[in-house]
Protein backbone atom coordinates (compact mmCIF):
# COMPACT_ATOMS: atom_id res chain seq x y z
CA UNK A 1 0.00 0.00 0.00
CA UNK A 2 1.35 3.55 -0.57
CA UNK A 3 1.49 6.56 1.57
CA UNK A 4 -1.39 7.19 3.89
CA UNK A 5 -0.83 11.06 2.80
CA UNK A 6 0.11 11.88 -0.46
CA UNK A 7 0.35 15.34 -2.10
CA UNK A 8 1.70 16.23 -5.75
CA UNK A 9 2.79 19.61 -6.69
CA UNK A 10 0.16 21.53 -4.23
CA UNK A 11 -0.12 25.03 -5.64
CA UNK A 12 -1.97 27.86 -4.45
CA UNK A 13 -2.11 31.71 -5.19
CA UNK A 14 -4.30 34.56 -3.30
CA UNK A 15 -4.33 37.63 -5.37
CA UNK A 16 -1.06 38.33 -5.91
CA UNK A 17 0.72 36.24 -3.55
CA UNK A 18 1.74 32.80 -3.97
CA UNK A 19 1.07 31.27 -0.81
CA UNK A 20 2.16 27.46 -1.66
CA UNK A 21 4.19 27.35 -4.26
CA UNK A 22 4.56 23.58 -5.37
CA UNK A 23 4.98 21.27 -2.77
CA UNK A 24 4.68 17.49 -2.91
CA UNK A 25 5.41 15.33 -0.01
CA UNK A 26 4.02 11.56 0.85
CA UNK A 27 3.76 10.06 4.67
CA UNK A 28 3.41 6.56 5.49
CA UNK A 29 2.00 4.43 8.48
CA UNK A 30 3.82 5.31 11.46
CA UNK A 31 5.69 8.37 10.68
CA UNK A 32 5.36 11.63 12.27
CA UNK A 33 5.59 14.76 9.78
CA UNK A 34 6.83 17.77 11.69
CA UNK A 35 5.74 21.00 9.01
CA UNK A 36 7.97 23.82 10.39
CA UNK A 37 8.60 27.26 8.54
CA UNK A 38 7.93 30.81 9.57
CA UNK A 39 4.58 32.24 10.00
CA UNK A 40 2.93 32.99 6.24
CA UNK A 41 5.34 29.98 4.90
CA UNK A 42 2.45 28.02 3.77
CA UNK A 43 2.10 25.64 6.46
CA UNK A 44 -1.68 26.13 6.76
CA UNK A 45 -2.39 27.15 3.04
CA UNK A 46 -0.94 23.37 2.94
CA UNK A 47 -2.85 21.51 5.39
CA UNK A 48 -6.28 23.12 4.27
CA UNK A 49 -5.48 22.19 0.56
CA UNK A 50 -4.88 19.07 2.17
CA UNK A 51 -7.35 17.92 4.24
CA UNK A 52 -9.96 19.72 1.32
CA UNK A 53 -11.07 22.38 2.86
CA UNK A 54 -9.21 24.62 -0.10
CA UNK A 55 -9.38 23.68 -3.61
CA UNK A 56 -5.42 23.83 -4.88
CA UNK A 57 -4.71 25.59 -8.46
CA UNK A 58 -2.97 22.84 -9.42
CA UNK A 59 -1.37 19.79 -7.91
CA UNK A 60 -3.60 17.37 -6.23
CA UNK A 61 -3.54 15.22 -2.82
CA UNK A 62 -4.91 12.34 -1.50
CA UNK A 63 -6.01 10.38 2.06
CA UNK A 64 -5.42 6.79 1.94
CA UNK A 65 -5.61 6.78 -1.66
CA UNK A 66 -8.49 8.89 -2.08
CA UNK A 67 -7.87 11.79 -4.07
CA UNK A 68 -9.65 14.34 -1.53
CA UNK A 69 -11.49 16.41 -4.39
CA UNK A 70 -12.71 14.12 -6.58
CA UNK A 71 -13.74 11.40 -3.33
CA UNK A 72 -14.16 14.34 -0.77
CA UNK A 73 -16.31 11.85 1.84
CA UNK A 74 -14.00 8.77 1.25
CA UNK A 75 -11.33 10.79 2.29
CA UNK A 76 -12.68 12.81 4.68
CA UNK A 77 -13.82 9.83 6.61
CA UNK A 78 -10.17 8.93 6.79
CA UNK A 79 -8.97 11.88 8.18
CA UNK A 80 -9.16 13.48 11.66
CA UNK A 81 -8.25 16.83 11.06
CA UNK A 82 -7.47 19.69 14.25
CA UNK A 83 -7.44 23.26 12.52
CA UNK A 84 -5.71 26.15 13.47
CA UNK A 85 -7.47 27.29 16.58
CA UNK A 86 -8.48 24.26 17.09
CA UNK A 87 -12.21 25.63 16.62
CA UNK A 88 -15.36 24.25 18.36
CA UNK A 89 -19.09 25.15 18.72
CA UNK A 90 -18.84 27.29 21.77
CA UNK A 91 -22.35 26.76 23.26
CA UNK A 92 -21.89 23.05 22.81
CA UNK A 93 -20.90 21.43 25.64
CA UNK A 94 -17.50 18.42 24.75
CA UNK A 95 -20.11 15.75 24.82
CA UNK A 96 -23.02 16.74 23.15
CA UNK A 97 -20.49 18.70 20.61
CA UNK A 98 -18.15 15.01 20.52
CA UNK A 99 -22.04 13.56 20.01
CA UNK A 100 -22.63 15.44 17.19
CA UNK A 101 -19.36 14.78 15.22
CA UNK A 102 -19.60 10.84 16.02
CA UNK A 103 -23.05 10.61 14.17
CA UNK A 104 -21.45 12.79 11.20
CA UNK A 105 -19.00 10.49 11.51
CA UNK A 106 -21.84 7.43 11.19
CA UNK A 107 -21.08 6.14 13.95
CA UNK A 108 -24.69 5.17 15.79
CA UNK A 109 -26.28 3.86 19.10
CA UNK A 110 -23.93 2.80 22.07
CA UNK A 111 -21.03 2.99 20.44
CA UNK A 112 -20.98 7.01 20.40
CA UNK A 113 -21.09 6.57 24.11
CA UNK A 114 -17.72 4.50 23.97
CA UNK A 115 -16.30 6.65 21.55
CA UNK A 116 -17.09 10.01 23.28
CA UNK A 117 -15.63 7.96 26.75
CA UNK A 118 -12.72 6.69 24.78
CA UNK A 119 -11.88 10.25 23.09
CA UNK A 120 -12.50 11.84 26.51
CA UNK A 121 -10.35 9.79 28.81
CA UNK A 122 -7.19 9.93 25.94
CA UNK A 123 -7.37 13.68 26.04
CA UNK A 124 -8.07 13.84 29.68
CA UNK A 125 -11.63 16.07 29.14
CA UNK A 126 -13.37 13.92 31.43
CA UNK A 127 -13.61 16.57 34.10
CA UNK A 128 -15.37 19.19 32.11
CA UNK A 129 -17.85 16.78 29.46
CA UNK A 130 -20.40 18.65 30.38
CA UNK A 131 -19.58 21.92 30.76
CA UNK A 132 -20.16 24.65 27.96
CA UNK A 133 -17.38 25.08 25.57
CA UNK A 134 -16.79 28.63 25.60
CA UNK A 135 -16.52 28.53 29.42
CA UNK A 136 -13.95 26.49 29.50
CA UNK A 137 -9.90 27.47 29.51
CA UNK A 138 -7.63 27.46 26.28
CA UNK A 139 -5.76 23.92 26.88
CA UNK A 140 -9.39 22.03 27.58
CA UNK A 141 -11.16 23.88 24.45
CA UNK A 142 -7.72 22.86 22.44
CA UNK A 143 -8.01 19.29 24.00
CA UNK A 144 -11.66 19.18 22.18
CA UNK A 145 -10.19 19.92 18.96
CA UNK A 146 -8.13 17.19 19.12
CA UNK A 147 -10.64 14.75 20.60
CA UNK A 148 -13.11 15.06 18.13
CA UNK A 149 -10.23 14.48 15.13
CA UNK A 150 -9.49 11.28 16.79
CA UNK A 151 -13.47 10.11 17.94
CA UNK A 152 -13.31 7.95 14.62
CA UNK A 153 -9.89 6.45 15.09
CA UNK A 154 -8.60 7.64 11.60
CA UNK A 155 -5.22 6.41 9.92
CA UNK A 156 -4.46 10.49 9.09
CA UNK A 157 -3.92 12.81 11.56
CA UNK A 158 -3.75 16.34 10.26
CA UNK A 159 -3.01 18.92 13.25
CA UNK A 160 -2.21 23.20 12.62
CA UNK A 161 -0.39 24.07 15.45
CA UNK A 162 -2.13 21.83 18.34
CA UNK A 163 0.59 22.60 20.99
CA UNK A 164 -0.11 26.44 20.43
CA UNK A 165 -0.91 28.71 23.71
CA UNK A 166 -1.18 25.63 25.63
CA UNK A 167 1.34 25.42 29.38
CA UNK A 168 4.30 23.13 29.58
CA UNK A 169 2.14 20.35 30.87
CA UNK A 170 -0.36 20.75 28.72
CA UNK A 171 2.45 20.71 25.70
CA UNK A 172 3.66 17.04 26.91
CA UNK A 173 0.27 15.69 27.46
CA UNK A 174 -0.47 16.65 23.82
CA UNK A 175 2.74 15.03 22.69
CA UNK A 176 2.75 11.82 24.72
CA UNK A 177 -1.09 11.33 23.11
CA UNK A 178 0.78 12.01 19.31
CA UNK A 179 3.34 9.49 20.49
CA UNK A 180 1.20 7.01 21.67
CA UNK A 181 -0.81 7.05 18.00
CA UNK A 182 1.91 7.24 15.85
CA UNK A 183 2.39 3.88 15.11
CA UNK A 184 -0.77 3.12 13.33
CA UNK A 185 -1.27 6.40 11.31
CA UNK A 186 -0.01 8.82 9.29
CA UNK A 187 0.49 12.03 11.16
CA UNK A 188 1.06 15.79 9.76
CA UNK A 189 1.49 18.09 12.49
CA UNK A 190 2.53 21.76 11.88
CA UNK A 191 4.27 23.87 14.52
CA UNK A 192 6.75 26.43 14.99
CA UNK A 193 8.12 25.03 18.16
CA UNK A 194 11.50 23.24 17.23
CA UNK A 195 11.59 21.40 20.42
CA UNK A 196 8.13 20.01 19.27
CA UNK A 197 9.88 18.18 16.29
CA UNK A 198 12.60 16.42 18.41
CA UNK A 199 10.37 15.51 20.81
CA UNK A 200 7.61 14.22 18.21
CA UNK A 201 8.53 13.63 15.14
CA UNK A 202 9.77 11.26 12.94
CA UNK A 203 10.66 13.78 9.95
CA UNK A 204 10.82 17.37 9.42
CA UNK A 205 10.03 19.32 6.00
CA UNK A 206 10.86 22.60 6.29
CA UNK A 207 9.00 25.19 3.79
CA UNK A 208 9.87 28.63 3.34
CA UNK A 209 7.59 30.77 0.68
CA UNK A 210 5.27 28.01 -0.30
CA UNK A 211 8.14 25.76 -1.31
CA UNK A 212 9.94 22.82 0.65
CA UNK A 213 13.50 23.66 1.69
CA UNK A 214 14.32 21.17 3.42
CA UNK A 215 13.16 17.56 4.40
CA UNK A 216 14.54 14.93 6.70
CA UNK A 217 14.83 13.68 10.07
CA UNK A 218 15.27 16.15 13.00
CA UNK A 219 19.61 15.03 12.82
CA UNK A 220 19.64 15.28 9.20
CA UNK A 221 18.51 18.87 9.85
CA UNK A 222 21.16 19.37 12.50
CA UNK A 223 23.71 18.25 10.31
CA UNK A 224 23.26 21.01 7.86
CA UNK A 225 24.27 23.43 10.50
CA UNK A 226 28.22 24.50 9.45
CA UNK A 227 29.19 23.94 12.80
CA UNK A 228 27.55 20.22 13.83
CA UNK A 229 30.12 18.28 15.46
CA UNK A 230 32.72 21.29 16.40
CA UNK A 231 33.90 21.20 19.36
CA UNK A 232 33.71 23.97 22.73
CA UNK A 233 36.37 24.63 24.48
CA UNK A 234 36.60 26.88 27.63
CA UNK A 235 40.27 27.59 28.34
CA UNK A 236 41.58 30.52 31.19
CA UNK A 237 42.27 33.95 28.89
CA UNK A 238 45.92 33.75 29.46
CA UNK A 239 46.32 30.48 27.92
CA UNK A 240 44.38 31.48 24.64
CA UNK A 241 46.91 32.25 22.39
CA UNK A 242 48.97 28.66 22.76
CA UNK A 243 45.29 27.19 23.16
CA UNK A 244 44.15 28.36 19.48
CA UNK A 245 47.85 27.66 18.36
CA UNK A 246 47.32 23.97 19.22
CA UNK A 247 43.83 23.45 18.05
CA UNK A 248 44.70 25.32 14.55
CA UNK A 249 47.87 22.52 14.28
CA UNK A 250 45.55 19.36 15.64
CA UNK A 251 44.40 17.01 13.28
CA UNK A 252 41.09 17.23 11.32
CA UNK A 253 40.44 20.57 12.72
CA UNK A 254 39.21 23.70 9.66
CA UNK A 255 39.32 26.58 11.48
CA UNK A 256 39.27 27.86 15.63
CA UNK A 257 36.78 30.83 16.63
CA UNK A 258 36.72 33.12 19.26
CA UNK A 259 33.42 33.09 20.46
CA UNK A 260 33.58 35.00 23.73
CA UNK A 261 35.51 36.41 26.71
CA UNK A 262 34.24 36.34 30.23
CA UNK A 263 35.51 36.23 33.74
CA UNK A 264 39.18 35.18 33.06
CA UNK A 265 37.80 32.77 30.59
CA UNK A 266 37.58 32.69 27.29
CA UNK A 267 35.47 30.24 24.88
CA UNK A 268 36.72 28.84 21.91
CA UNK A 269 35.09 26.79 18.96
CA UNK A 270 36.73 24.44 16.46
CA UNK A 271 35.50 23.46 13.58
CA UNK A 272 35.59 20.37 11.93
CA UNK A 273 37.12 20.02 8.34
CA UNK A 274 34.46 17.25 7.46
CA UNK A 275 31.96 15.12 9.93
CA UNK A 276 32.63 15.66 13.72
CA UNK A 277 35.79 15.93 15.67
CA UNK A 278 36.75 13.48 18.34
CA UNK A 279 36.40 15.51 21.81
CA UNK A 280 38.88 13.08 23.63
CA UNK A 281 41.41 13.50 20.41
CA UNK A 282 41.11 17.41 21.46
CA UNK A 283 40.89 17.54 24.69
CA UNK A 284 44.55 15.30 24.61
CA UNK A 285 45.70 17.95 22.47
CA UNK A 286 45.45 20.48 25.22
CA UNK A 287 46.09 18.69 27.86
CA UNK A 288 50.07 17.28 26.15
CA UNK A 289 50.63 21.15 26.69
CA UNK A 290 48.72 21.38 30.15
CA UNK A 291 46.67 24.00 28.93
CA UNK A 292 43.68 23.31 31.99
CA UNK A 293 40.56 23.17 30.62
CA UNK A 294 36.90 24.22 32.23
CA UNK A 295 34.54 22.93 29.95
CA UNK A 296 34.45 20.94 26.09
CA UNK A 297 31.97 19.63 24.14
CA UNK A 298 30.75 18.48 20.88
CA UNK A 299 28.11 20.84 19.63
CA UNK A 300 25.27 19.62 17.62
CA UNK A 301 23.40 22.53 16.84
CA UNK A 302 20.84 24.04 17.70
CA UNK A 303 17.67 23.15 15.71
CA UNK A 304 16.06 27.35 15.52
CA UNK A 305 19.15 28.40 14.60
CA UNK A 306 19.10 24.90 11.69
CA UNK A 307 15.79 26.70 10.92
CA UNK A 308 16.75 30.31 10.64
CA UNK A 309 19.79 29.31 8.93
CA UNK A 310 17.85 27.21 6.16
CA UNK A 311 15.23 29.98 5.80
CA UNK A 312 17.29 33.40 5.72
CA UNK A 313 19.85 31.69 3.17
CA UNK A 314 16.46 30.63 0.99
CA UNK A 315 15.08 34.73 1.36
CA UNK A 316 18.73 35.83 0.90
CA UNK A 317 19.35 33.44 -2.51
CA UNK A 318 15.50 34.46 -3.46
CA UNK A 319 16.42 38.10 -3.33
CA UNK A 320 19.51 37.89 -5.06
CA UNK A 321 18.33 35.75 -7.76
CA UNK A 322 15.33 38.23 -8.35
CA UNK A 323 17.69 41.49 -8.33
CA UNK A 324 19.88 39.33 -11.22
CA UNK A 325 16.73 38.80 -13.23
CA UNK A 326 15.67 42.52 -12.59
CA UNK A 327 19.07 43.25 -13.94
CA UNK A 328 19.03 41.06 -17.21
CA UNK B 1 -30.14 10.68 -1.85
CA UNK B 2 -30.49 8.78 2.02
CA UNK B 3 -27.29 10.14 2.72
CA UNK B 4 -27.59 13.29 1.73
CA UNK B 5 -30.82 13.51 4.16
CA UNK B 6 -29.42 11.78 6.51
CA UNK B 7 -26.04 13.99 7.07
CA UNK B 8 -28.79 17.54 6.44
CA UNK B 9 -31.12 15.78 8.80
CA UNK B 10 -27.80 15.79 12.24
CA UNK B 11 -26.78 19.02 10.64
CA UNK B 12 -30.33 20.23 11.15
CA UNK B 13 -30.15 18.95 14.76
CA UNK B 14 -27.15 20.68 16.13
CA UNK B 15 -28.56 23.94 14.17
CA UNK B 16 -31.60 23.88 16.00
CA UNK B 17 -30.28 23.04 19.31
CA UNK B 18 -27.98 25.97 18.95
CA UNK B 19 -30.65 28.58 18.41
CA UNK B 20 -32.30 27.33 22.19
CA UNK B 21 -28.96 27.47 23.31
CA UNK B 22 -29.01 31.15 24.40
CA UNK B 23 -32.22 32.98 25.33
CA UNK B 24 -32.37 34.68 22.26
CA UNK B 25 -34.48 31.94 20.80
CA UNK B 26 -36.96 32.24 24.12
CA UNK B 27 -36.83 36.37 23.10
CA UNK B 28 -37.59 36.01 19.31
CA UNK B 29 -40.55 33.59 20.17
CA UNK B 30 -41.73 35.78 22.24
CA UNK B 31 -41.26 38.96 20.35
CA UNK B 32 -43.04 36.79 17.39
CA UNK B 33 -45.96 35.72 19.11
CA UNK B 34 -46.75 39.46 20.90
CA UNK B 35 -46.20 41.07 17.47
CA UNK B 36 -48.36 38.95 15.40
CA UNK B 37 -50.49 39.56 17.97
CA UNK B 38 -50.20 43.28 18.70
CA UNK B 39 -50.57 44.03 14.92
CA UNK B 40 -53.85 41.35 14.20
CA UNK B 41 -55.68 43.31 17.40
CA UNK B 42 -54.39 46.83 17.34
CA UNK B 43 -53.61 47.64 13.89
CA UNK B 44 -55.93 44.91 12.09
CA UNK B 45 -58.66 45.61 13.60
CA UNK B 46 -59.14 42.50 14.33
CA UNK B 47 -62.19 42.45 16.87
CA UNK B 48 -63.28 45.93 15.27
CA UNK B 49 -63.96 44.27 11.70
CA UNK B 50 -66.68 42.01 12.96
CA UNK B 51 -65.47 39.36 10.81
CA UNK B 52 -64.23 35.56 11.55
CA UNK B 53 -60.89 35.25 10.08
CA UNK B 54 -57.49 35.54 10.63
CA UNK B 55 -56.95 37.89 7.30
CA UNK B 56 -55.73 41.16 9.68
CA UNK B 57 -53.12 38.55 11.34
CA UNK B 58 -51.73 37.21 8.36
CA UNK B 59 -51.57 40.51 6.68
CA UNK B 60 -48.73 41.97 8.78
CA UNK B 61 -46.55 38.67 8.55
CA UNK B 62 -44.53 40.16 5.36
CA UNK B 63 -43.25 43.23 7.04
CA UNK B 64 -42.83 41.53 10.29
CA UNK B 65 -40.76 38.47 8.52
CA UNK B 66 -38.60 41.81 7.00
CA UNK B 67 -36.74 42.16 10.54
CA UNK B 68 -37.13 38.38 11.91
CA UNK B 69 -36.54 36.34 9.52
CA UNK B 70 -33.01 37.98 8.52
CA UNK B 71 -32.31 37.90 12.58
CA UNK B 72 -32.56 34.26 12.26
CA UNK B 73 -30.56 33.80 9.69
CA UNK B 74 -28.15 36.39 10.15
CA UNK B 75 -25.81 33.62 12.33
CA UNK B 76 -26.26 30.46 9.99
CA UNK B 77 -23.02 31.02 7.78
CA UNK B 78 -21.13 34.25 8.95
CA UNK B 79 -21.10 32.84 12.86
CA UNK B 80 -19.22 29.38 11.21
CA UNK B 81 -16.91 32.04 9.26
CA UNK B 82 -16.18 34.03 12.30
CA UNK B 83 -15.74 31.50 14.73
CA UNK B 84 -13.38 29.05 12.78
CA UNK B 85 -15.68 26.23 12.55
CA UNK B 86 -16.38 25.89 8.42
CA UNK B 87 -13.07 24.58 8.40
CA UNK B 88 -13.88 21.79 10.86
CA UNK B 89 -17.77 21.23 9.38
CA UNK B 90 -15.93 21.59 5.51
CA UNK B 91 -13.90 19.03 6.59
CA UNK B 92 -16.04 16.87 8.14
CA UNK B 93 -17.63 13.65 5.52
CA UNK B 94 -20.18 15.99 4.68
CA UNK B 95 -21.05 17.48 1.17
CA UNK B 96 -21.65 21.61 1.21
CA UNK B 97 -25.14 21.17 0.04
CA UNK B 98 -25.67 18.70 3.05
CA UNK B 99 -24.37 21.08 5.27
CA UNK B 100 -26.78 24.21 3.60
CA UNK B 101 -29.52 22.24 3.10
CA UNK B 102 -29.12 21.29 6.72
CA UNK B 103 -28.48 24.95 8.45
CA UNK B 104 -31.60 25.77 6.47
CA UNK B 105 -33.84 23.45 7.52
CA UNK B 106 -33.00 24.46 11.24
CA UNK B 107 -33.82 27.99 10.79
CA UNK B 108 -37.07 27.41 8.31
CA UNK B 109 -38.45 24.75 11.61
CA UNK B 110 -37.35 27.25 14.23
CA UNK B 111 -39.88 29.85 12.08
CA UNK B 112 -42.00 27.18 11.61
CA UNK B 113 -41.90 26.42 15.61
CA UNK B 114 -43.15 30.34 16.02
CA UNK B 115 -45.93 29.95 13.68
CA UNK B 116 -47.31 26.90 15.58
CA UNK B 117 -47.23 28.35 19.01
CA UNK B 118 -49.44 30.96 17.48
CA UNK B 119 -52.46 28.71 17.90
CA UNK B 120 -53.84 30.54 20.32
CA UNK B 121 -55.37 33.32 17.22
CA UNK B 122 -56.64 30.16 15.80
CA UNK B 123 -58.29 28.80 18.77
CA UNK B 124 -59.61 33.01 19.45
CA UNK B 125 -60.92 32.90 15.94
CA UNK B 126 -62.98 29.62 16.12
CA UNK B 127 -64.15 30.59 19.38
CA UNK B 128 -65.59 33.63 18.48
CA UNK B 129 -67.07 33.14 15.03
CA UNK B 130 -67.18 30.28 12.34
CA UNK B 131 -63.74 31.04 10.10
CA UNK B 132 -63.08 29.17 7.05
CA UNK B 133 -60.71 26.88 8.77
CA UNK B 134 -59.03 25.71 4.81
CA UNK B 135 -58.51 29.47 4.44
CA UNK B 136 -56.53 29.61 7.90
CA UNK B 137 -54.49 26.66 6.50
CA UNK B 138 -53.84 28.00 2.79
CA UNK B 139 -52.30 31.29 4.84
CA UNK B 140 -50.47 29.17 7.65
CA UNK B 141 -48.76 27.32 4.00
CA UNK B 142 -48.20 30.74 2.66
CA UNK B 143 -46.55 32.39 5.70
CA UNK B 144 -44.41 29.05 5.99
CA UNK B 145 -43.01 29.23 2.84
CA UNK B 146 -42.72 33.35 2.52
CA UNK B 147 -40.48 32.94 5.52
CA UNK B 148 -38.61 30.10 3.73
CA UNK B 149 -38.14 32.55 0.59
CA UNK B 150 -36.30 35.02 3.07
CA UNK B 151 -34.69 32.43 5.11
CA UNK B 152 -32.87 31.34 1.57
CA UNK B 153 -32.00 35.17 1.37
CA UNK B 154 -30.95 35.38 4.73
CA UNK B 155 -28.63 31.96 4.71
CA UNK B 156 -27.21 33.59 0.77
CA UNK B 157 -26.09 36.54 2.64
CA UNK B 158 -24.89 35.01 5.60
CA UNK B 159 -22.62 33.06 3.51
CA UNK B 160 -21.41 36.60 1.72
CA UNK B 161 -20.14 38.13 4.73
CA UNK B 162 -18.49 36.96 8.03
CA UNK B 163 -20.27 40.13 9.81
CA UNK B 164 -23.52 38.95 10.98
CA UNK B 165 -24.67 42.89 11.31
CA UNK B 166 -23.54 43.19 7.79
CA UNK B 167 -25.60 40.07 6.94
CA UNK B 168 -28.76 40.78 8.69
CA UNK B 169 -28.98 44.20 7.35
CA UNK B 170 -28.19 43.30 3.71
CA UNK B 171 -30.94 40.09 4.12
CA UNK B 172 -33.41 42.26 5.10
CA UNK B 173 -32.59 44.63 2.59
CA UNK B 174 -32.88 42.57 -0.17
CA UNK B 175 -36.44 40.79 1.27
CA UNK B 176 -37.19 44.58 1.28
CA UNK B 177 -37.29 44.76 -2.91
CA UNK B 178 -38.51 41.41 -3.11
CA UNK B 179 -41.87 42.33 -0.93
CA UNK B 180 -41.89 46.23 -2.04
CA UNK B 181 -41.87 45.32 -5.38
CA UNK B 182 -45.64 43.82 -5.31
CA UNK B 183 -46.63 47.31 -3.48
CA UNK B 184 -49.03 48.71 -5.01
CA UNK B 185 -47.35 52.88 -4.45
CA UNK B 186 -43.98 51.02 -6.21
CA UNK B 187 -46.79 49.71 -9.01
CA UNK B 188 -48.45 52.33 -9.38
CA UNK B 189 -45.36 54.67 -10.07
CA UNK B 190 -43.78 51.55 -12.13
CA UNK B 191 -46.53 51.51 -14.40
CA UNK B 192 -46.58 55.04 -15.25
CA UNK B 193 -43.19 54.85 -16.89
CA UNK B 194 -42.34 51.27 -17.28
CA UNK B 195 -44.30 48.95 -20.33
CA UNK B 196 -47.04 47.19 -18.62
CA UNK B 197 -45.09 43.86 -19.20
CA UNK B 198 -42.43 44.96 -17.22
CA UNK B 199 -43.84 46.06 -13.73
CA UNK B 200 -46.17 42.90 -14.36
CA UNK B 201 -42.89 41.41 -14.41
CA UNK B 202 -41.50 42.91 -11.35
CA UNK B 203 -45.07 42.38 -9.73
CA UNK B 204 -44.81 38.21 -10.07
CA UNK B 205 -41.44 38.57 -8.76
CA UNK B 206 -43.26 40.23 -4.99
CA UNK B 207 -43.18 37.92 -2.72
CA UNK B 208 -46.07 39.81 -1.05
CA UNK B 209 -48.13 39.55 -4.16
CA UNK B 210 -47.80 36.07 -4.36
CA UNK B 211 -48.29 35.95 -0.39
CA UNK B 212 -52.05 38.03 -0.67
CA UNK B 213 -53.00 35.46 -3.39
CA UNK B 214 -52.94 32.60 -1.23
CA UNK B 215 -54.18 34.16 2.04
CA UNK B 216 -57.10 34.09 0.51
CA UNK B 217 -57.06 30.97 -0.13
CA UNK B 218 -56.08 30.53 -3.88
CA UNK B 219 -53.37 27.86 -3.87
CA UNK B 220 -52.19 28.02 -7.40
CA UNK B 221 -49.32 26.76 -9.43
CA UNK B 222 -47.71 29.42 -10.20
CA UNK B 223 -47.48 31.01 -6.26
CA UNK B 224 -45.85 27.73 -5.34
CA UNK B 225 -43.59 27.39 -7.71
CA UNK B 226 -42.38 30.94 -7.12
CA UNK B 227 -41.54 30.51 -3.45
CA UNK B 228 -40.23 26.77 -4.10
CA UNK B 229 -37.77 27.91 -6.52
CA UNK B 230 -37.18 31.35 -4.69
CA UNK B 231 -36.31 29.37 -1.96
CA UNK B 232 -34.11 27.00 -4.39
CA UNK B 233 -32.16 29.80 -6.42
CA UNK B 234 -30.91 31.14 -3.06
CA UNK B 235 -30.12 27.88 -1.54
CA UNK B 236 -27.70 27.34 -5.39
CA UNK B 237 -26.35 30.60 -4.40
CA UNK B 238 -25.59 30.26 -1.23
CA UNK B 239 -23.54 27.07 -2.52
CA UNK B 240 -21.21 28.76 -4.65
CA UNK B 241 -21.00 31.40 -2.05
CA UNK B 242 -20.01 28.94 0.62
CA UNK B 243 -17.62 27.66 -1.74
CA UNK B 244 -16.46 31.47 -2.70
CA UNK B 245 -16.19 32.68 0.81
CA UNK B 246 -15.36 29.67 3.07
CA UNK B 247 -11.76 30.47 3.18
CA UNK B 248 -11.89 34.01 3.74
Amino acid sequence: MGALIEAHDLCKTFGEIKAVDGISLKVNRGEVLGFLGPNGAGKSTTMKMITGFLEPDSGRASICGHDIQEAPKLAKANLGYVPEGAPSYAEMTPRSFLGFIAEVRGVWGDEVRQRIAAAAAKTGLEPVLDQTIETLSKGYKRRVGVAQAILHDPPVLVMDEPTDGLDPNQKHHVRELIKKMAADKAIIISTHILEEVEAVCTRAVVINRGAIVADGTAEDLLHRITYHGAVSIRVPTERSDAAIRLLKEAQGVAKVETLDKANGHIHLRALPREGALEAARVAAVLRAQSIPIDELYVERGRLDEVFRQITTSDDMKRKKSGEGATNA
Amino acid sequence: MRETLQNSWIIAKREFRAYFATPLAIVFLTIFIALTGAFAFYIGGFFDRGQADLAPFFAYHPWLYLLLVPAVAMRLWAEERKTGTIELLMTLPVSPLEAILGKFFAAWGFIGLALVLTFPMWITVNALGDPDNGIILTSYLGSFLMAGAFLAIGSFVSAMTRNQVIAFILAATIAFLFTMSGFEMVQNALKTWLPEAVSQAVSSMSVLSHFERITRGVVEAPTLVFFVSMIVFWLFATVIAVDQKKAE
